[in-house]
């Protein structure tokens, strides 16, 4: 086992805050380089004309999933020692919802607003400005809420863990479900194209 | 990477914008070179994308200025708070820093870099930007329940098989898409 190499004391806390950096870059590079940048595109994936949002997004969590379960089997990273969020399934149900409420309304999610931004569109600045509010308000009223907050703690929890089968198992269900829809986004397109 | 023009169906057709999508990347390619640099993180600094996190980093940033006190004495904002009670430089708010550079980048670069405000033909500009803030404001609220957003959860707790990370990307698309139709006059 080499990696993650923070973990194993290859970088030292400058050399991780310059690979921010660099990584940051990279992201917001690939997010403009699709269109994620475009409200009106990213809201066409609502409507069923634009899925984008969907091709871009699965085919990023396929590679990733991939590699770390390629990368983890050979034995150069040790997938334990990832940062894996914590589940806390009451308030990441209900924050999921409302989430795409105001993903709909806003027709960005906060990475993508701020390479709108970025980009010189005004409302995706105002995205960035709503949900600063929106986070510095919540973190104001937080002792009204926080035992919601803290409800329904599973820890590192996985999906193999769930459903009580292997690691690998579950990366291949995943890759076989995103290959479906990719094949269902495609048909949709053209259906969608013909139709307009 | 070069820029592949999307088939017409990727065009989103409307008039209020003259400018199309015409000229982005293939979205497939592209997603392999957003995963490629998840993993990146993965393997280099042991952890992944993110974006709502910043933004709660710097709203304790903010808050800490106008009142130290009780943002010390607040159970959300001290945990993006150095032991000091100090703003911290933050891994997040540097990437994300880091977005808006890339983003900027490969818009100009790519001559996409102009000042507009995208919206449906069948608004107006101000109510376009009353939509885009109080989303962003719904999304904030629902980003900081969830602890974290699109990437932090969808994309790199997604990659990683998190239970709550895939509850939380199936419930977003859920509601996006039950209050879509409720918004058509916003977008088409």
């Amino acid at each position: 086992m080499t990696a993650p190499f923070t973990e194993f004391g290859y970088f030292s806390n400058g050399a991780t805050l310059g690979l921010a950096l660099v990584i940051g870059i990279a992201f917001g590079w690939f997010l403009e380089r699709s269109g994620m940048g475009s409200a009106r595109k990213l809201a066409g994936q609502f409507y069923l004309r634009d899925l984008t949002v969907f091709k871009v997004m699965f085919t990023a969590i396929l590679t990733a999933m991939l590699g770390v379960f390629w990368l983890g089997w050979i034995g150069f990273v040790d997938i334990s020692r990832i940062y894996l969020p914590e589940t806390f399934l009451a308030p990441q149900l209900v924050g999921g919802l409302v989430f795409g409420a105001g993903f709909a309304l806003g027709g960005l999610c906060p990475g993508t607003s701020c390479v709108s931004a970025a980009t010189g569109r005004i409302d995706g600045l105002f995205v960035v400005f709503g949900m600063f509010a929106g986070v510095l308000s919540m973190g104001l009223l937080f002792d009204k809420f926080s035992t919601f907050y803290d409800s329904t703690g599973r820890g590192a929890y996985t999906l193999p863990q769930l459903l009580h089968v292997s690691y690998g198992v579950v990366v291949f269900g995943i890759v076989i479900v995103a290959i479906a829809g990719f094949r269902g986004a495609e048909a949709l397109e053209r259906r969608s194209a013909r139709r307009v | 990477m070069t820029a592949i023009d999307l088939p017409a169906a990727g065009a989103l057709k409307s008039a209020a914008v003259p400018r199309v999508v015409r000229g982005y990347s293939n979205p497939y390619l592209a997603g392999i070179g957003l995963g490629l640099v998840l993993l990146a993180a993965f393997v280099l600094v042991g952890r992944g994308l993110g974006a709502s996190g910043a933004f709660a980093s710097a709203a304790a940033t903010v808050s800490t200025v106008i009142a130290p006190d009780a943002t010390h004495n607040n159970a959300y904002f001290a945990r993006y708070l150095g032991v000091d009670g100090k703003p911290t430089v933050d891994w997040l708010v540097i990437e994300l820093t880091g977005v808006i550079i890339g983003g900027l980048v490969s818009a100009s670069l790519a001559g996409r870099l102009h000042a507009t405000i995208e919206r449906g033909p069948r608004i107006t500009d101000r109510a376009r930007l009353v939509f885009a803030f109080a989303g962003g404001a719904i999304m904030g609220v629902g980003a900081m329940l969830a602890r974290g957003c699109t990437s932090g959860q969808a994309l790199t707790g997604g990659a990683l098989l998190s239970v709550g990370s895939w509850l939380f990307m199936i419930a977003a698309f859920a509601a996006a898409y039950a209050v879509a139709p409720f918004l058509k006059r916003a977008w088409l």
